[in-house]
């Protein structure tokens, strides 16, 4: 029997730029930055005063009753997961026993078990909500999506950090190819913009301190960069088997063709400076998209806006890809979303099937002076078009332990 | 930790305070909230938000409703008394 084929045929989001998928991808063709000041008092504890929360309050999008009972993760996994549910053309008619969800948090429910701390502290046990543990779990976000779509399937949450999304998104790939499931809801979500983990990434030195020009802050590849910006909220896909999406009829998006995973074994956080580990990743995607170099023309690249990690994975597709390199259009758009962390991933893969929906590479902003290091095309500014036919794409993403992931998405003819 | 003990709560009292509650926790209307009702199966109040229920009447009416009770209070009245009972 041949491969059963995945294709994408619903999206979601919502993201520092918009509380849905159109919203969103208009404010990134349009170059725009979610990026704001905090309006916290807690920021003046802080080094850094400013991140990319998400564009509509979930209040605006969900009951009352059914927030108070949710992380603000698992909030952001259900929104996303009923645009994208809806968008696929709600299937609920099909058999529950093949439908399975995969969505990942890098983090799980900080906020909940950092505020949960507070009301113990300050009233004592009895007042600890007994909704704590499924708020703080990381599995909770994909758990309350299985359990409204009533998937039987499996329910599954890979952590790795930044590279959750895009690693859950394998995972769902894997999960159709073997014939555990016919379609998968599938993504990442981040909540995690809270005065502890901020102060945890301060210091690392890893979020830009640019205070005086937030919405400047994150500029992958320029030479000024300075760290990341937080971000949150979250991005879901709804990946079927293609002959299940074929026979109702689905709107198909896009084929995910192929997954590359691979590890450094070099730092707990610092990218390998060699990118032997993003290279390994990339040559294994393509071959498990049975495609070459010669396929891709568009790479939403992971650039978080750090010294060191841009040049590194740019470094690193230039060597994987060598010559054809020079046709691929390199997007970050982490300059307008901010990182969302196990989020990133997942947003990300959406914006790369709306591409090649649309074939138009998004832009990067905040690029003054292209840091010289970086020998890859990269797309400033506006968005650029991508060429007609058959075309492939790749997603990267790396986390802080070393884990490296490249999806392969293409366009089906 | 409240010391102190309302004074002369009156059913009334008491069922109008558990139906702000149930309403405000659970989402469940003040106006199909009755003496007579069960927590679980006419009301559909769940396990995780009746323990919200049972801590918010206890700090609102100051009173202590040990565990061993809650599973006694079936009904909307049946939680009534207990705290009319206990505020005395």
């Amino acid at each position: 029997m041949s491969q059963r084929r995945v294709v994408v045929t619903g999206l979601g989001a919502t993201t520092p730029l918009g509380g849905d998928v159109e919203s969103t991808w208009k404010a990134i063709l349009a170059g725009q930055s979610g990026v704001r000041l905090l309006t916290e008092d807690w920021r003046e504890l802080l080094p850094v005063h400013f991140a990319a929360r998400v564009a509509t309050e979930p209040a605006d999008q969900m009951e009352r009753v059914e927030m108070r009972r949710l992380d603000r993760s698992e909030q952001f996994a259900l929104i996303a997961s009923r645009e994208a549910w809806k968008d696929a053309g709600s299937p609920d008619e099909m058999d529950k026993e093949r439908l399975g969800v995969v969505i990942a948090s890098g983090i799980g429910g900080v906020i909940t078990l950092l505020d949960q701390f507070d009301v113990l502290k300050e009233k004592g046990a009895r007042s600890v909500s007994p909704h704590t543990v499924p708020m703080l779990m990381p599995n909770g976000p994909a758990a309350n999506v299985g359990l409204e779509l009533q998937a039987n399937a499996g329910v599954h949450t890979p952590v790795s950090a930044c590279a959750s999304g895009a690693e859950a998104i394998g995972y769902a790939l894997e999960m159709i190819r073997n014939n555990r499931a016919d379609i998968v809801v599938s993504g990442g979500v981040e909540a995690a913009i809270h005065q502890l983990p901020m102060a945890g990434f301060a210091a690392m030195k890893a979020l830009s301190t640019r205070n005086e020009d937030p919405t400047k802050a994150s500029r992958p590849y320029d030479a000024d960069r300075d760290g990341f910006v937080l971000g949150e909220g979250g991005g879901v896909l709804i990946l079927e088997e293609y002959e299940h999406a074929k026979a109702r009829g689905a709107k198909i998006y896009c084929e995910l063709s192929g997954q590359g995973l691979s590890s450094d074994g070099y730092h707990i956080a610092a990218p390998d400076p060699d990118g032997s580990g993003v290279q390994r990743a990339i040559k294994f995607a393509l071959a498990d998209a049975g495609l070459t170099a010669k396929d891709i023309f568009h790479l939403n690249a992971h650039a978080t806006s750090t010294p060191a990690g841009d040049v590194a994975e740019a470094n690193a597709l230039r060597k994987a890809l060598g010559a054809d390199a020079d046709h691929v259009s390199v997007s970050a758009t982490k300059s307008m979303t901010g990182h969302l962390l196990g989020g990133a991933g997942a947003i990300e893969s959406v914006f790369i099937v709306k591409a090649l929906q649309d074939r138009l590479a998004p832009p990067t902003i905040n690029i003054e002076n292209l840091d010289p290091a970086v020998t890859v095309d990269v797309v400033r500014d506006k968005p650029r078009a991508l060429p007609a036919g058959d075309i492939a794409a790749l997603n990267d993403s790396f986390g802080f332990g070393g884990h490296n992931v490249v999806l392969v998405f293409n366009t089906v003819s | 930790m409240k010391e102190e003990k309302a004074m002369a709560l009156t059913e009334a009292d008491v069922l109008a305070g558990i139906k702000e509650i149930v309403e405000e926790i659970a989402g469940i209307p003040a106006a199909s909230i009755e003496l007579g009702k069960n927590f679980t199966d006419d009301l559909e109040v769940d396990s995780l938000s009746m323990v919200e229920v049972v801590v918010e009447c206890e700090n609102r009416f100051g009173v202590k409703i040990p565990d061993e009770k809650v599973t006694e209070l079936a009904t909307v009245g049946d939680a009534v008394n207990f705290i009319v009972e206990a505020a005395k």
